[in-house]
């Protein structure tokens, strides 16, 4: 049995449940199903500029695992492209930002809204702190 | 920073409650000054949506951090939209009292 796959860690869903070619004369073909991370992956690196290193942190993953999500990620809209076929997003294997963190001082455990920046424990502000998956 | 401690009792030596939504009483601290106060939950025998009508108290309130025992799915959904942050902390039975010295400090 293979390894379980880690989940993709994803700040913000796509926006969009699916993008549709129009103006196109042949039927219509079946969809390409975009993942979640698959959308994080392109976000990160071809709109926020991010190096692949940087973002496969961001997302709980390894680099060349980054690697392979992203280029999955572009086959897939370069397929939709030119095959002018539908995009959906699928959720994946994904887990969205909300994430909790472990205090090693006090075994507190609790999450960081967007608006705290420095990442401290809020009961004792030690900064001995871990994320999680719950 | 306004704060709110799930609380059993209406004084500072009620012990912790460990849940959110269907705790007795609500201690709200003010960080900065030590000052602190108490609310009543009157969703605690609620036949069902306590999580939901406690989280949106929390938004109305202005509250910006929650500490309680655990959250339940919908209530931890509402809090984490509304950008409160949620602590929990295992169980010791520890009072109110303690919990507030450890956040003034």
């Amino acid at each position: 049995m293979s390894r379980k796959k880690r989940l993709r860690k994803v700040v913000a869903p796509p926006g969009f449940k699916g993008y549709k070619p129009y103006g196109n004369i042949k039927r219509r073909k079946p969809f390409v199903e975009l993942l979640y991370e698959e959308y994080e992956a392109i976000k990160l690196a071809d709109y926020d500029l991010m190096n692949h290193l940087e973002a496969s942190k961001l997302m709980g993953i390894s680099r060349p695992t980054f690697a392979r999500i992203y280029e999955s990620a572009r086959r897939k809209l370069a397929q939709a492209l030119v095959e002018t076929r539908e995009i959906r997003s699928i959720f994946g294997n994904a887990i969205l930002d909300g994430t909790w963190y472990l205090c090693n001082g006090c075994n507190a455990r609790f999450t960081i809204p967007v608006q705290i920046e420095n990442q401290v424990c809020p009961m004792c502000k030690s900064i001995q702190i871990n994320t999680i998956n719950q | 920073m306004k704060t709110v401690i799930t609380s059993s009792g209406n004084h500072q030596k009620a012990n912790f409650d460990l849940r959110f939504g269907r705790a007795a009483w609500f201690c709200i601290v003010d960080e900065a000054t030590g000052k602190f106060s108490f609310i009543e939950n009157d969703q605690m025998k609620a036949t069902g949506g306590a999580g939901t009508s406690a989280a949106e108290k929390m938004v109305e309130l202005g509250i910006e951090k929650v500490i309680s025992g655990d959250f339940g799915p919908k209530a931890k959904e509402l809090l984490e939209k509304f950008n409160i942050q949620m602590v929990i902390l295992p169980d010791d039975q520890q009072k109110i009292k303690e919990i507030i010295a450890r956040l003034v400090n």
